[in-house]
C-alpha cells in the first residue's frame, strides 16, 4: 500500500510539476500585468521600477520558483475579471461541473453494463444488433450537435425540459450545492447529462461487448460450463468479472476525458460550471484563471487515476496494492 | 448397455464459405472403469470429439448427426437443464492448460465450492469439508490455505492438481482427460499421469484419455483408437496397436517414437501434414502422405476391416499383410 | 501433395502470375466489397463527399467568401422546400445571408482538409516513432512508449483546447483567425500520433520475429530499409483501418474547437463553424442553419466511421489493445 501510495505520489507531483511549468509560461506570455496594475499614463521608467520591484526582470528560473511556492499555498493570483483570488473562483463553479460528471457517469454505467452484456450474450438478436448500429451513430454525432437536438426537440419544440442554466440547487449535508437535490435541479440537468453520457455510451457499450465476448470465448469459461454450472453464474461471476478488468482501466481514462467535454456542454446549455468560466476566460484572457482550471483538472485528474488504480487492485487478485505485507 | 455410446457421430462448423465437417462417422463406447485412449496429431479432431461428448462445442460449431448415449440418454439433444445435470456431476472435463482453466479472480475456494453447489444442496461449510478432502485426494499440500489463494499464486503442476480436483469433486462415472499434461513441465507431467491412472483406478471411473503422445497412452489405456481428419481410421486394444499396427499412418507414428527405434537411427517421420478440413478429399484422407497408396485410395473412403482385435480403415490392410508373410 | 491443393486467391498455386488489376478483383477485399451492401453504400457516399470538396468552387451557385455576392435581405431563408423559401437558395440562406448550400460545400472542404490533413500529420509521427520503437527496442522504446502513455491519458480535446486557447490569446484573434487552418492541423495531428505509434509498434514487434526480417538482415540491408521496405508494408492493413476512424475523430475534434469559437473562423467556415453560428438561431425556430451542415457532418463521420469497422472486419488486423 505504501509503495503503491508513494509511486501515485511521484507520478502526481511529475504531472503537477508539467502542468504548472506550461501555467507558468503562459502566465508569462500572456498579457502584461502591469497593464492590469496601472493604466496608460504611467513612463516607461516607472515602468521600469515597478517590473524591478515586482521582481519581473528576474530570471525564468526565479520567477517560476516564486510562482510556484505561491501556488503550493493555493495563490495562483487574482481573476483580472472577478478580482477575486482565481483558484476561489474555479472552486466555486466545481460543484456544478462535478454534478454533470456524476450525472452522466451515472447513466454510462446503468446502461452501459446492461446493454453491452446483452448484445455479447445474444450477439445475433435483433436488439443486439440496434444496439451496435445505434453506437455506431451515437459515436459519429459531435456532442454539441448532440445537445442542440436535445435542446431543440425537448426544450424548443416540446417544452418539457429548461434549455440551459442550473436551476435550483439543495445543499448536501451544508457542504455541497447539488442541483440532485430539487426537482428544479433535476430537470435542468436531465439534457446536460444525457449529452455529455452521449459520447461514452457508445465506447463503453462496444467496449463491454468486445471483451465480453472474448472473455465468453475463454477456456474457464468453457471449463465452467463443463463443471455444469449454471448460465447465469457463469455469465454474471465469472465472465462479467473478467470483462470489467479492463473497462475499470478504460474507464479512468475517459473520466479524464469527459472533463474536457464538460467545456463544450456547458457552452452549450450555459451551465455554470467551471469549463464554461474557463471559456469565458480565455476570451478574456484572463490568465491567472487560466491557469487555476488547468491545476485544478490535473488534480482532479491525479484523483481520479489514483481512485481507478485502487478500485482495480480490489477486484483484480493478480494486482497487489499492498507489498509491504 | 455400456455407459457412454458414441454412435455416427458428425460435428460440422459452419464458416462464410459453407461448413466443414470436423468430425465424422465416429462410433466407440465406453464401459464402467473402461480407460480409452483417442490419439491423433493437432488438427485431427480429438479435442472436438471431446467437448462434443458433453455437447461443449461453442460456435460456429455444432453436433450435425449421431448421438452421444449416456446411459441411454442422448446428450447431443438433451434439454439445457438436465445437460448441465451431466456435466462436472456424471461426466467431467480435465483441460489441456491449467493456466487457462482457473478463472483468474475467483479464488480455488469459490470455484470448488460452486461446483458442488450447482450439483446437490450443501452448505457452504459441508462444501469446503469436501473441497479440502478433494485437495488431499490430489495430494495438495495444507489445502485449508489453497481454497484461499487465486489461481496465480499456484504453479501450473499444482493447477493441475486442482483441476483434476474439481473434476473428482461429484464422483463422476467418466472423465474426459484432454491432453492433461501437455503444458506442463516434463518432470511433472509423469506425475499428473499417475495421478489420474490412480484416481481412475481406485474410485472405477471410466477414463477418456485424449493426447497425441502414443508413448503416454499405451501405458495407461486398454482401448485405443487412431484419429486422422477427423475420422477414427484404427480401433482396437492398446498393446495390439502399438505391438503390430495396420494402418499405414499408425505405423508412422510409432516409428516416430523415440523408443521404437534403434539406437543411432534416424527418428522417421510421416512426410507433409494433415490437409486442413477445407481442403475436399476423395477417398482415404492419408493419401497424399502414404508411401503405398494406390488408385483406389484417392477413388473411395475405406471402409473398416477386421484385423485381429482391431478394425483398421484402409484398403491396403490385406494386402500389406500378405507382402509382409511373403518377405 | 499439390495435387489437390486448390488454387489460393494470390494465384501462388500454380503457374499464372495475375496483373496488379486482376489480384485487386480476385482479392478477399474485392470480394468482401461486393457482397456488402452498407460497405458499398458507404463508399459511394464517401466518394460523393470527396467530389463535392474537390469541386466545391464549380458545384457551388455562389461564393460564401466573396462579400459581394451576399446580401445581408437574404438573411434567415428557409429551405427552398418550405413556406418562405427561395427557389435561388435550395438548402435556405444563413444568418449572414449566405447560401446554406455554398458554405456546406466549402464547409465540407475545409473539413475534410483539417481531418485528412491532421491524420496525415499523426500517421507520419507515429508510424516514425512507432517503427523506431519497435525496431529498436530497449530503453528507447519504453521511453517513446511513456510518453505515448502519458499523451494519450490527456484527452486530445482538452489538450487542443487550452493549446489553441492559448495560441488565440497570445496572437490576437485576427493573426489567429487566418492562422487556424494550419493550427488546427498541427494540434490535432500532434496530439493524436501515439494512436499510430501504438499500432504500428505492436505490429513491428509481430513482423520483427518472422523470418524474412532475419533474411534481410543477413542479406546486409540496411535498418531503415528494412524498417520501411520491408516491415512498414505488413503493417498497412492496421494503419488502413485506424486511418479511417481518425479521419473521422480529426473532423469532430475540428468541429468541436470551431465550435467552442477555437477553430476556423465564420468568414471561412467549415461545418462545425456553420453548426455553431446556426445554433442561437435555432431558438427563433430557424433550424435548418444548424440542422442540415449538422446532417451533412453526421454523415461524413458516420459513413468513415462505419468503413473503419468495415476494413477492420475484412483486414482482421490486430490492433493495439489497451
Amino acid at each position: 500500500m505504501l509503495a503503491f501510495l508513494i509511486k501515485r505520489l511521484i507520478q502526481a507531483v511529475v504531472v503537477m510539476f508539467v502542468i504548472s511549468i506550461i501555467s507558468f509560461s503562459i502566465q508569462d506570455n500572456l498579457g502584461d500585468p502591469l497593464r492590469e496594475l496601472v493604466g496608460q499614463s504611467v513612463s516607461e521608467a516607472e515602468r521600469e521600477l515597478l517590473r524591478d520591484k515586482l521582481g519581473l526582470n528576474d530570471s525564468f528560473l526565479v520567477q517560476y520558483v516564486r510562482f510556484a511556492g505561491k501556488a503550493l499555498q493555493g495563490d495562483l493570483g487574482n481573476s483580472y475579471f472577478f478580482k477575486k483570488p482565481a483558484l476561489e473562483v474555479i472552486l466555486a463553479k466545481l460543484p456544478a461541473t462535478l454534478d454533470l460528471v456524476f450525472g452522466a457517469t451515472l447513466i454510462i454505467v446503468f446502461l452501459s453494463i446492461p446493454l453491452g452484456v446483452f448484445s455479447a450474450l445474444k450477439p445475433q438478436s435483433i436488439f443486439s444488433k440496434l444496439i451496435m448500429g445505434l453506437s455506431t451513430v451515437g459515436i459519429s454525432i459531435p456532442v454539441f450537435l448532440t445537445a442542440i437536438c436535445l435542446i431543440y426537440i425537448f426544450a424548443i419544440e416540446l417544452s418539457w425540459a429548461p434549455a440551459f442554466g442550473r436551476g435550483d440547487t439543495g445543499s448536501f449535508l451544508g457542504l455541497w450545492d447539488t442541483s440532485f437535490l430539487t426537482i428544479d435541479g433535476l430537470s435542468h440537468l436531465i439534457l446536460p447529462c444525457i449529452t455529455l453520457a452521449s459520447i461514452m455510451l457508445p465506447l463503453f457499450i462496444r467496449l463491454i461487448r468486445s471483451e465480453m465476448l472474448e472473455v465468453l470465448q475463454s477456456e474457464y469459461v468453457r471449463f465452467a460450463w463443463a463443471k455444469g454450472l449454471s448460465p447465469s453464474r457463469i455469465h454474471y461471476i465469472h465472465a462479467l468479472k473478467n470483462t470489467m478488468l479492463p473497462v475499470i482501466t478504460v474507464g479512468g481514462v475517459q473520466i479524464g476525458t469527459m472533463v474536457a467535454y464538460t467545456i463544450l456542454t456547458e457552452t452549450v446549455f450555459q451551465w455554470p460550471g467551471m469549463g464554461f468560466l474557463f471559456l469565458e476566460a480565455v476570451n478574456r484572457v484572463d490568465t491567472p484563471l487560466i491557469v487555476a482550471y488547468m491545476i485544478v483538472v490535473g488534480g482532479i485528474f491525479i484523483l481520479v487515476n489514483t481512485i481507478v488504480d485502487l478500485i482495480y487492485g480490489l477486484v483484480n487478485p493478480t494486482v497487489k496494492l499492498i507489498r509491504s505485507k | 448397455m455400456p455407459l457412454l455410446q458414441v454412435k455416427n457421430l458428425e460435428v460440422s462448423f459452419a464458416l462464410r464459405n459453407g461448413s466443414v465437417k470436423a468430425l465424422q462417422d465416429i462410433n466407440f463406447s465406453v464401459e464402467r472403469g473402461d480407460r480409452i485412449g483417442i490419439v491423433g496429431e493437432s488438427g485431427a479432431g480429438k479435442s472436438v470429439l471431446g467437448f462434443s461428448i458433453l455437447n461443449l462445442i461453442s460456435r460456429p460449431g455444432s453436433i450435425t448427426n449421431g448421438e452421444v448415449l449416456f446411459e441411454g440418454r442422448n446428450l447431443a439433444n438433451l434439454p439445457a437443464e438436465e445437460l448441465r445435470n451431466i456435466r462436472g456431476n456424471r461426466i467431467s472435463m480435465i483441460f489441456q492448460d491449467p493456466m487457462m482453466t482457473l478463472n483468474p479472480v475467483l479464488t480455488i475456494g469459490t470455484q470448488m465450492i460452486e461446483c458442488l453447489k450447482a450439483h446437490r444442496q450443501i452448505t457452504d461449510e459441508n462444501a469446503r469439508k469436501i473441497a479440502i478432502q478433494k485437495l488431499q485426494q490430489v495430494y495438495i499440500p495444507s489445502p485449508e490455505t489453497r481454497l484461499d489463494q487465486y489461481p496465480h499464486e499456484l504453479s501450473g503442476g499444482m493447477r493441475q492438481r486442482i483441476v483434476i480436483a474439481i473434476s473428482l469433486l461429484m464422483d463422476p462415472e467418466i472423465i474426459i482427460a484432454d491432453e492433461p499434461t501437455t503444458a506442463l513441465d516434463v518432470t511433472i507431467q509423469a506425475e499428473i499421469m499417475e495421478l489420474i491412472l490412480e484416481l481412475c483406478e481406485r474410485n472405477d471411473v471410466a477414463l477418456i484419455m485424449i493426447t497425441h503422445d502414443l508413448g503416454v497412452i499405451s501405458q495407461i489405456t486398454k482401448q485405443l483408437f487412431v484419429m486422422y481428419a477427423g475420422r477414427i481410421i484404427e480401433q482396437g486394444p492398446t498393446k495390439e496397436i502399438i505391438n503390430d499396427a495396420q494402418h499405414p499412418y499408425t505405423q508412422g507414428l510409432i516409428n516416430a517414437l523415440p523408443q521404437m527405434t534403434v539406437r543411432g537411427e534416424r527418428l522417421q517421420q510421416i512426410r507433409g501434414s494433415m490437409p486442413s478440413l477445407n481442403d475436399s478429399l476423395t477417398g482415404c484422407a492419408f493419401n497424399p502422405r502414404c508411401d503405398h497408396a494406390e488408385d483406389i485410395c484417392t477413388e473411395t473412403l475405406p471402409s473398416y476391416t477386421a484385423s485381429g482385435g482391431c478394425k483398421v480403415a484402409c484398403h491396403l490392410v490385406e494386402k500389406m499383410k500378405n507382402q509382409e508373410v511373403l518377405s | 501433395m499439390s495435387k489437390h491443393s486448390t488454387p489460393n486467391i494470390n494465384g501462388k498455386g500454380n503457374n499464372h502470375v495475375y496483373t496488379l488489376q486482376e489480384r485487386f478483383f480476385r482479392s478477399h477485399f474485392w470480394h468482401s466489397l461486393k457482397v456488402d451492401l452498407v460497405a458499398q453504400i458507404c463508399f459511394l457516399v464517401f466518394i460523393l463527399y470527396v467530389f463535392m470538396a474537390i469541386f466545391a468552387p464549380l458545384i457551388a451557385p455562389f461564393d460564401p467568401y466573396d462579400p459581394v455576392s451576399i446580401d445581408i435581405m437574404n438573411s434567415e431563408l428557409p429551405p427552398s422546400w418550405s413556406e418562405g423559401g427561395e427557389s435561388d437558395f435550395w438548402l435556405g440562406t444563413d444568418n449572414q445571408g449566405r447560401d446554406l448550400w455554398s458554405t456546406i460545400l466549402y464547409g465540407t472542404r475545409v473539413s475534410l482538409m483539417i481531418g485528412i490533413g491532421a491524420v496525415l500529420l499523426q500517421a507520419f509521427i507515429g508510424i516514425c516513432v512507432g517503427l523506431i520503437a519497435g525496431y529498436k527496442g530497449g530503453r528507447l522504446d519504453s521511453l517513446l512508449m511513456r510518453i505515448a502513455d502519458v499523451q494519450l491519458s490527456f484527452s486530445t480535446l482538452m489538450v487542443a483546447i487550452i493549446v489553441l486557447a492559448v495560441f488565440q490569446a497570445s496572437f490576437g484573434t485576427e493573426l489567429y483567425q487566418e492562422l487556424a487552418m494550419v493550427m488546427l492541423i498541427l494540434v490535432i495531428g500532434i496530439a493524436e500520433w501515439p494512436q499510430y505509434a501504438r499500432t504500428v509498434r505492436a505490429s513491428v514487434l509481430a513482423e520483427k520475429e518472422k523470418e524474412y526480417v532475419d533474411a534481410a538482415r543477413v542479406i546486409g540491408l540496411s535498418n531503415t530499409r528494412i524498417m520501411f521496405r520491408h516491415i512498414l508494408p505488413n503493417t498497412l492493413s492496421p494503419i488502413l483501418v485506424i486511418s479511417t476512424v481518425q479521419v473521422a475523430n480529426a473532423i469532430i475534434s475540428e468541429a468541436a474547437l470551431s465550435f467552442l469559437g477555437l477553430g476556423m473562423p465564420i468568414s471561412e467556415p467549415s461545418l462545425g463553424s456553420l453548426i455553431s453560428s446556426g445554433f442561437e438561431y435555432i431558438f427563433s425556430g430557424a433550424w435548418w442553419i444548424t440542422m442540415i451542415p449538422g446532417a451533412v457532418l453526421v454523415i461524413l463521420v458516420l459513413v468513415m466511421n462505419l468503413l473503419g469497422d468495415w476494413l477492420r472486419d475484412v483486414l482482421n488486423p490486430k490492433l493495439y489493445k489497451d
